[in-house]
């Protein structure tokens, strides 16, 4: 990835079901405005809200950054919460840990991080146990 | 077929969108609790059937550019919900019907779901 021409910084706090989406909007938002097919700015916008999502339900807080490149889009989730205990096991299709609060939500039936991973062109996480966790996605567009 | 025919044939209740119904034309649905699937199947331009009233919903549909949200069961959001549906410029209806039957009235008369499989109009 080339450095970044733009970098933007959103702060999201665990448990704030009020304010869960709006860090992602404010990412689709940016890359409308900056001319990005509509394409991967759809991409970008589920896999930013899923990750999103994920630190509300999951952590105490985290923050969400939004990189962008000349040829790539870059957008990284990282937490202080509980860490992923498995992360192959978290990247199968309804595996969940999430609460029933988040099921109520319409989240938490475990299809999060294949969401964030079928959306993303590559997609690292790093997770140590009850620290945290950093979530870093990217999207080709040129 | 555009929101203020889908509104008809389901004698929806308008929340929110009555001057901007009949510019509206779905071209997919998808009946969904699960807001995750939603995100994961859907394309653009689908309207949503759902019985979850909460913001996460509005959330999702601004995320994937839903064309409009059907609330079935006569559930009916909270104010707030409303609210962020407007300042989104994204119509809300509200059916008493449960959601199978709605996506059946919708399904039959020509709209199709999102898996790419053509509707049989009657």
């Amino acid at each position: 990835m080339t450095t970044p021409g733009m970098v933007l910084h959103f702060s999201v706090e665990g448990g704030d079901f009020a304010a869960a989406g709006e860090a992602a909007s404010k990412i689709k938002k940016a890359l409308r405005k900056i001319g990005i097919d509509a394409g991967v700015i759809r991409r970008v916008a589920i896999a930013a809200y899923e990750a999103e999502m994920n630190i509300v339900l999951h952590a105490r807080r985290g923050r969400m950054t939004l990189e962008v490149a000349e040829d790539k889009l870059r957008v990284i989730a990282e937490d202080e919460g509980p860490g992923i205990a498995d992360v192959d096991q978290a990247m199968q299709e309804g595996f969940s840990t999430a609460s029933d609060l988040a099921r109520e939500m319409g989240f938490g039936a475990g299809m999060g991080l294949p969401n964030m991973k079928k959306c993303s062109d590559t997609i690292t996480i790093e997770t140590v146990k009850d620290r945290g966790t950093k979530v870093i996605m990217d999207f080709n567009h040129r | 077929m555009n929101l203020r025919e889908i509104q008809q044939l389901l004698a929806a209740e308008i929340l929110w969108g009555e001057e901007i119904l009949d510019g509206v034309e779905p071209r997919y649905a998808c009946g969904s609790d699960l807001m995750s699937d939603v995100l994961a199947f859907t394309k653009e331009r689908t309207l949503l059937l759902t019985g979850l009233t909460n913001a996460q919903v509005i959330r999702t549909a601004e995320m994937i550019d839903l064309s409009g949200i059907i609330f079935v069961r006569g559930k009916r959001p909270p104010q707030e919900v409303v609210t962020m549906a407007k300042e989104r410029n994204l119509p809300l209806l509200m059916t008493e019907l449960p959601l199978y039957e709605t996506c059946g009235i919708l399904y039959s008369a020509g709209l199709e779901g999102c898996s790419g499989l053509p509707s049989r109009r009657r």
